[in-house]
């Protein structure tokens, strides 16, 4: 599904990723982990098509297209999902409103009608329960004075709507107190199908309790040093990342 | 010299047919209005309060009050796209009042609505009570010649404990090429009376001048809100002022949308006393070469007053926004509490905007604050929509829009609303999402 080759990165003139390969099948839950300043969220940006950055050698392929060639609308009409670390509060947009634009968009692209209100409406009633949400959520505006928590759990809330193909969720787990973790993880697991994909970036372990995932990767300075199982977070979690060769954080 | 010269000679001509002939005191106003408008002709850049808008294309063209009104020519389903349905209504076109168009069916004994016209007649003494008594034609001399010039215009009397069960429309449309409009309204709301103004400008797409100033006066306790909605012809010229003079514990809220005209100035000036409080909210919107200027001044003359201010601007193309704000607080006006706000969204390279916020302040124990910024949408909601499969362009407008909606959400007033709200759309549509979710 997604086959990033030896992938090079620059922030200005700085190199952040320097030659990244990861390779993810159709189903699969990918971690990345790693210290400040490896990497991980530049990776994570440049798969979403973040203006300010340079991709200066690689390629990311994407269920057989060049990805890093598609606008970010284009990537996310074609099934990609950024969950933002820090999404992004926007004053007078509502939720709902938010979401059924970008539900629509996402069937004009595959050629299907536009869902009406009332159908969008027992759609999104039926996925909000899920992230234990308030219905008064829908008809605020989007993350405006939502706490860490319903921020984060909003992110997933979208990708339930949107149904995405690949799922890029960087450091979702952060800020969050361990019973929104668990509502957010909970969400997480029930988008996972025999089809999606999930990248996960995060800094700590604790979010793999909830959310097994199938490979464990380590970034360390703009590059994967390691790769293994499950079991590889609990190791890094016990000898810290200068195991790995990573500077301390 | 020559384009004020040309104003002065016409006023001679039509001078005899302004409302009010047989009331001296009326004459003497309107002779020393004529006299400061003559000494000084239009304001002009040099004068500090006019810095950012020239005016002199009014002096050069000579706008003149129109000599024959026909009623019947005026489209109506035009006119009704503005009217609200469930409200008294006055409609005055091309400067005066139109009997027929107007309707204050129901409207309760003790209150009284009329033409400025019909007020000099049946009620002089209330209006020489008022006239001239919130703004002086020394103000600056676009005051002096509305006093000069105003040819009708509404009177609002609501008595005391009087709440007012419906709104108040006045709608002032323009139908002829180079038409001078000029009006003279005064609304009074009397102790703990309560009552809402809607004051609608409406034209066609030939040039002409409207010159309206309201004063107003808010008694003991009493409430008022003012919407203004100025959706001028695209050609057209507007001078608006609305002065206030608020006394104890009164509140006063207004809501100014200024989407219409080539060249618009608008005043919204008032005193506070005591405790009173009011709350001004500005949405304008400008292209082309569009030019809105609008003038704040609010001052707190004694204490515990609140003022709350928010204006907001989106200019695209060459348009020109200008927000000169000024809260002053006067030495005895201790515990103040003041906001001043000025948002400018910029569209377009060409476009500007002029903000120049204010303080004033002569007492020692009191909360002002203000802020202004000028800058683009922001780059980090456009990437956010973007990632959820939102293009390019309709990101920018949505996020426009909602710039804008703020201001409209805060009309309680349903029907003018929808009503903006309509407005909003046309100009930024938005796909198919339904109202209430916006």
């Amino acid at each position: 599904m997604l086959n990033i080759e030896n992938l090079h990165v620059n922030v200005g003139d700085k190199a952040i990723l320097k030659g990244v390969n990861l390779q993810i099948k159709p189903g699969e839950v990918h971690t990345i982990m790693g210290p400040n300043g490896a990497g991980k969220s530049t990776l994570s940006h440049v798969l979403s098509g973040k203006a300010g950055y340079t991709v200066t050698q690689g390629k990311v392929t994407y269920m057989g297209k060049d990805l890093l060639g598609m606008e970010p609308e284009l990537r996310a009409r074609e099934g990609v999902f950024l969950a933002f670390q820090y999404p992004v509060e926007i004053p007078g947009v509502s939720n709902i409103y938010l979401m059924k634009a970008a539900l629509n968009a996402n069937r004009k692209h595959q050629g299907l009608d536009e869902v009406d209100a009332m159908d969008f409406l027992t759609l999104v009633k039926d996925k909000i329960k899920l992230l234990q949400m308030d219905e008064k959520f829908l008809y605020r505006a989007v993350n405006e004075g939502f706490s860490g928590g319903e921020k984060k759990r909003n992110e997933i809330l979208q990708a339930a709507i949107l149904e995405p193909k690949l799922c890029v969720l960087d450091e979702t787990d952060s800020g969050l107190d361990i019973d929104a973790l668990k509502i957010v993880a909970k969400g997480i697991n029930s988008l996972r199908t025999e089809q999606r994909s999930f990248l996960m970036i995060t800094h700590y372990q604790r979010m793999l309790d909830y959310v097994k995932p199938d490979f464990v990767h380590v970034l360390a300075d703009g590059r994967i040093v390691k790769s293994g199982g499950p079991e590889l977070a609990l190791e890094l979690e016990a000898k810290g990342y200068q195991w790995v060769g990573g500077k301390a954080a | 010299m020559s384009g004020l010269q040309n104003y002065k000679t016409d006023y001679q001509q039509i001078q005899a047919d302004l409302p009010g002939q047989s009331l001296a005191w009326l004459q003497q106003i309107r002779i020393d209005a004529f006299s400061v408008f003559s000494d000084t002709g239009f304001p002009s850049l040099r004068e500090e309060e006019w810095r950012y808008t020239n005016i002199s294309a009014i002096e050069k063209k000579l706008f003149s009050p129109s000599t024959n009104v026909d009623s019947n020519a005026i489209d109506q389903a035009w006119l009704d796209s503005f009217c609200l349905k469930d409200a008294y209504t006055l409609v005055i076109i091309n400067g005066r009042f139109s009997k027929a168009h107007s309707s204050l069916k129901g409207l309760p004994e003790t209150v009284t609505i009329l033409s400025m016209g019909d007020a000099l007649e049946q009620n002089p003494e209330l209006v020489e009570k008022y006239l001239t008594k919130a703004v002086a034609n020394e103000e600056h001399s676009f005051v002096a010649f509305n006093s000069a010039w105003f040819s009708d215009g509404l009177f609002v009397h609501v008595p005391v404990k009087q709440v007012l069960d419906k709104p108040v429309q006045l709608i002032h449309l323009v139908t002829q090429a180079d038409c001078l409009a000029v009006s003279r309204n005064i609304l009074i709301v009397e102790d703990m009376a309560q009552v809402e103004v809607i004051e609608t400008f409406v034209g066609d797409s030939n040039a002409y001048l409207t010159a309206s100033v309201t004063e107003i006066f808010v008694e003991k306790n009493a409430d008022l809100t003012l919407y203004k909605m100025q959706n001028e012809g695209d050609k057209a010229y507007h001078f608006g002022g609305t002065y206030v003079k608020q006394a104890k514990h009164s509140r006063f809220k207004h809501h100014n949308f200024a989407f219409g005209s080539l060249l618009a100035r608008n005043d919204v000036h008032t005193d506070l006393d005591m405790a009173s409080e009011c709350d001004l909210n500005g949405l304008y919107i400008g292209v082309k070469r569009q030019h809105i200027d609008n003038h704040t001044r609010i001052k707190h003359m004694q204490p515990h007053a609140i003022s709350k201010e928010m204006y907001k601007g989106i200019l695209n193309q060459r348009a020109k926004g200008v927000f000169q704000g000024l809260v002053f607080v006067a030495e005895d006006a201790q515990k103040t509490d003041s906001v001043m706000n000025n948002r400018n969204l910029l569209l377009s390279n060409d476009a500007e905007a002029d903000a120049k916020p204010q303080l004033k302040i002569y007492a020692d124990d009191v909360k002002c604050a203000h802020g202004v910024t000028v800058g683009q949408l922001d780059e980090k909601s456009i990437f956010y929509l973007k990632s959820r499969a939102i293009d390019e362009a309709t990101a920018r407008n949505m996020l426009t829009f909602a710039f804008a909606n703020e201001m409209v959400g805060k009309v309680d007033n349903k029907e003018l609303h929808t009503m903006l709200l309509g407005q909003l759309l046309q100009r930024f549509s938005q796909k198919s999402v339904d109202e209430k979710w916006l």
